[in-house]
């Protein structure tokens, strides 16, 4: 396995939904390849990252002041059947 | 008889339940559905137009728009799924009017690798996060998301951020799921090359 097809893999491996033969296949490149084993780290923890900083949150107030909005508006439109 | 309705109903999402009443007039279900999804919404939102105006006004769209073509929700698909689908064709259309000149599409700028090729094979440091001050962090991580072509982010943000399955995100995008596999991939790849920069070992390199 070359560093090309092991980037291909990554997205399965990660979600797990690699089959046994080629995991095992993927760990043993990892092994062998110190650039592939840190872009796989730290792609890992690119995501979590993201995941534990979400930087845009709606605001309560803001929230609310759209849903009425959006619930005004609705009002308006015919009832349906 | 009477056990498999209540079976039947056991299985349907409470969506559906929801989105049933609304179909009937009540809008207290629609007001329930909003406060379930609106913060999801607006995150999505922020993610591809990158601009909090253009997102709050995508919340209203979005849901307005739900209301009203809510007659053309099969439930075939998640009720969420398909919310996310408006909310992103409504993005990628403000997305457009702010750049007059240039089209935005799911397609645009994934034609090319460059980027997604890692060329920076530093160690990060184990809790990168806690180098910076919560604002600073976040200023990072919006100016990283910025850089990306918004066919990218925007998978990335329904995938990674909202949490969508591979296929859930190919049909709230109408794509396939080996196209927003192959993006997700690039998308990841040029965040980690960016990212790598803030977060990696002080003069502890082992190669660059």
């Amino acid at each position: 396995m070359n560093c090309t097809e092991f980037l291909g893999q990554l997205t399965d491996y990660f979600d797990e939904k690699t089959a046994t033969e080629l995991r095992a296949e993927l760990e043993q490149h990892m092994a062998e390849c110190a650039h592939c084993t840190v872009t796989l780290n730290t792609t890992r923890q690119t995501i979590e990252v993201y995941r534990n900083n979400e930087p845009y949150e709606l605001p309560e107030g803001l929230r609310d002041r759209l849903r009425q909005a959006v619930l005004a508006k609705c009002a308006t439109i015919p009832k349906r059947k | 008889m009477a056990i498999t309705t209540i079976q039947d109903a056991d299985a349907i999402h409470p969506d559906i339940l929801l989105v049933e009443r609304v179909k009937q007039g009540d809008l207290t279900a629609f007001e329930q559905l909003m406060k379930q999804y609106d913060r999801q919404i607006f995150r999505i939102a922020q993610h591809i137009t990158q601009n909090r105006e253009d997102a709050e006004d995508i919340v209203q769209d979005t849901f307005l728009k739900a209301y009203t073509k809510l007659d053309q929700f099969q439930g075939n698909s998640k009720f969420y799924t398909w919310l996310v689908r408006i909310a992103v064709n409504e993005s990628l259309m403000r997305l457009r009017k702010r750049r007059s000149s240039k089209t935005v599409s799911m397609d645009e700028d994934v034609q090319t690798d460059e980027g997604s090729i890692p060329r920076d094979f530093a160690d990060w440091t184990p809790n990168p996060e806690q180098q910076y001050r919560q604002s600073e962090l976040a200023e990072i991580l919006r100016r990283t998301v910025q850089g990306l072509p918004p066919g990218f982010r925007t998978v990335f943000a329904l995938r990674d951020i909202d949490g969508l399955s591979t296929e859930e995100t190919a049909e709230a995008l109408g794509l396939s799921v080996p196209a927003v596999k192959s993006r997700l991939l690039r998308a990841r790849l040029q965040l980690r090359e960016r990212l790598s920069r803030y977060f990696r070992i002080p003069n502890g390199e082992q190669q660059a």
